[in-house]
């Protein structure tokens, strides 16, 4: 297995790919197009359809009711969102008309709560922020992500495009190495996926949380030794953007159970 | 040739007490529990009473998905009649820094002597499940799992 | 307030064995994990566990560190009358957290 998995690293070292040249995109197979959840095991599909102990839900439920709820500011969010966000997830990231920014849903939800309900924004990881963006995420699950890479969100898509194929870190991997060219096979124990962020916000049982794509995005930097970005960061949000994309209308399914 | 071979040798423990280093930090665990601690904290909840095996199945993946949440269930072949019950079951593992992971009450009103939750390893282990019964007798049952680091491993 | 969820069927027939889930979001810290510094992350987990029908006990459990985050039990119990089935989950200190689901049975 080990033996296995140092070739795979070996023969990605450097022998193509000078540090100034971005690498060409290769891109997957409209066919081949596969979810993280069909890397799972059966038991662990099992947990995500559950429509009741699907961990993620209690993040759902709790963002339900932060909805709702006027204790914080009399604008509560369905004041404004009374017939809810069906659908608005599967559109992040996406430009902000006013301000010109790309936002993620996290963005989209502080924006929000500074702006129309007079309230602090919330930080990457809280347990309110993670529970608002569960709600809206949920409420898109089973859509085809629908995001716009073409025209004023072209810059951004492509800054996120050239994340995914550089390469980084201690290990000199790009995310398209392992993402695109050797989705499928077999790193240590693990299958290695094709990388969507469909299912995000998820639970992953390495967490023993529900996170953001964000996190999961730090985690895939640290996994290669390179210097993860701080929450929030204008690449990771453009390479949320070019995932999106990526996926190629892809369904939704947060909140996904991941590994 | 003397030179290489203990060169050679040295290089080779350095390796192996680097892989075991590595081995031991990227596992969270402290204290590793062993049989002896197994054993004694069956005899603290159960006492010196033999253990049978039998009546009491264990249902594990074959491969955990991740050792910080493994799907557990356990089924007591019992009438669960105001006679003839299960009064408890207690789950073990020889692995864990601790080796209690669990215990579990019932009275005849459960009308079945099943419980099932998501439990933590911390590596290929069997969980042993014991049941003790209305009659104050002992049955056991275990099953074994594999337990696996992930690919990228986030130390 | 920790999320809680619980399963119970609305109704059933008397002397039916029906199956309860109770699912309630807490992070169980092990006390076994160390912190990006080496330090010791303290253990603080739910300790007990306890569903009563009508005030009567029909099922309890000790939880260790070995029980997984967001805890999930699925166990079952006979439908015997109306009325209130209560969890009750009580943690290392004290803390406690309750819900309760009602069930009719005809």
């Amino acid at each position: 297995m080990i033996r296995a998995g140092l070739l795979l690293v070996l023969a990605l070292a450097p022998g193509c790919g000078r540090a100034d040249q971005t690498p060409s995109e290769k891109t997957l197979e409209k066919d081949d197009i596969r979810s993280g959840y069909t890397f799972l095991t059966a038991d662990t599909q099992a947990l995500q359809d559950d429509d009741f102990a699907n961990p993620g839900l209690l993040w759902v439920d709790r963002g339900q009711a932060l909805f709702q709820s006027t204790a914080e500011s009399e604008a509560s969010c369905a004041s404004c969102h009374a017939n809810g966000l069906q659908g608005v997830a599967a559109r992040y990231p996406a430009l902000d008309t006013a301000s010109g920014a790309l936002l993620n849903l996290e963005g989209r939800i502080n924006s929000c709560r500074t702006e129309h309900q007079g309230l602090p924004s919330l930080a990457y990881e809280s347990d309110q922020l993670l529970a608002l963006t569960a709600y809206v995420a949920e409420q898109s699950a089973g859509m085809p992500a629908d995001v716009q890479t073409s025209g004023a969100a072209n810059a951004a898509y492509q800054q996120g495009r050239d994340y995914f194929l550089t390469r980084r870190g201690q290990f000199n991997l790009s995310c398209q190495q392992c993402h695109t060219e050797n989705w499928g096979k077999q790193l240590r124990g693990d299958t290695l996926s094709q990388g969507h962020g469909n299912g995000f916000p998820a639970y992953r049982l390495e967490w023993q949380s529900l996170g953001s794509l964000q996190r999961r995005l730090r985690d895939c930097d640290t996994g290669v030794r390179a210097e993860p970005l701080p929450y929030g960061s204008e690449t990771y949000i453009a390479l949320e953007l070019y995932l999106a994309g990526r996926s190629q209308g892809l369904d939704l399914e947060s909140p996904a159970v991941r590994r | 040739m003397k030179m290489d071979k203990s060169i050679t040798l040295n290089r080779r423990s350095l390796l192996l007490s680097a892989g075991g280093a590595i081995a031991i930090t990227s596992s969270p665990i402290l204290a590793m529990a062993d049989e002896a601690d197994l054993e004694r904290a069956r005899r603290d909840l159960f006492g010196d009473l033999p253990i049978r095996e039998g009546r009491v199945t264990v249902k594990l993946p074959p491969i955990a998905e991740n050792g910080y949440s493994v799907p557990l269930s356990v089924t007591v072949d019992s009438p669960m009649s105001a006679d003839d019950y299960v009064q408890r079951v207690a789950i073990f593992s020889p692995r864990n820094p601790l080796p209690n992971i669990a215990q579990f009450h019932f009275t005849p009103r459960a009308g079945k002597a099943f419980v099932s939750t998501r439990i933590r390893m911390s590596g290929t282990q069997s969980i042993q499940a014991v049941a003790e019964m209305s009659d104050g007798s002992l049955w056991s049952g275990s099953m074994q799992t594999l337990v696996t680091l992930a690919a990228c491993v986030v130390l | 307030m920790a999320s809680i969820r619980l399963a119970v069927p609305e109704t059933a027939n008397q002397g039916d064995v029906i199956e309860i889930k109770a699912l309630i979001q807490h992070e169980m810290e092990s006390g076994f994990r160390r912190g990006s510094r080496g330090e010791a992350i303290p253990r603080d987990i739910i300790t007990t566990f306890e569903c009563t029908y009508n005030g009567k006990q029909i099922f309890s459990a000790e939880f260790y560190p070995a029980i997984a985050a967001n805890p999930i039990l699925t166990f079952h119990t006979i439908a015997t009358e109306n009325g209130t089935l209560v969890f009750t989950w009580r943690d290392q200190n004290g803390q406690i957290w309750s819900d309760e689901a009602a069930i009719e049975v005809t």
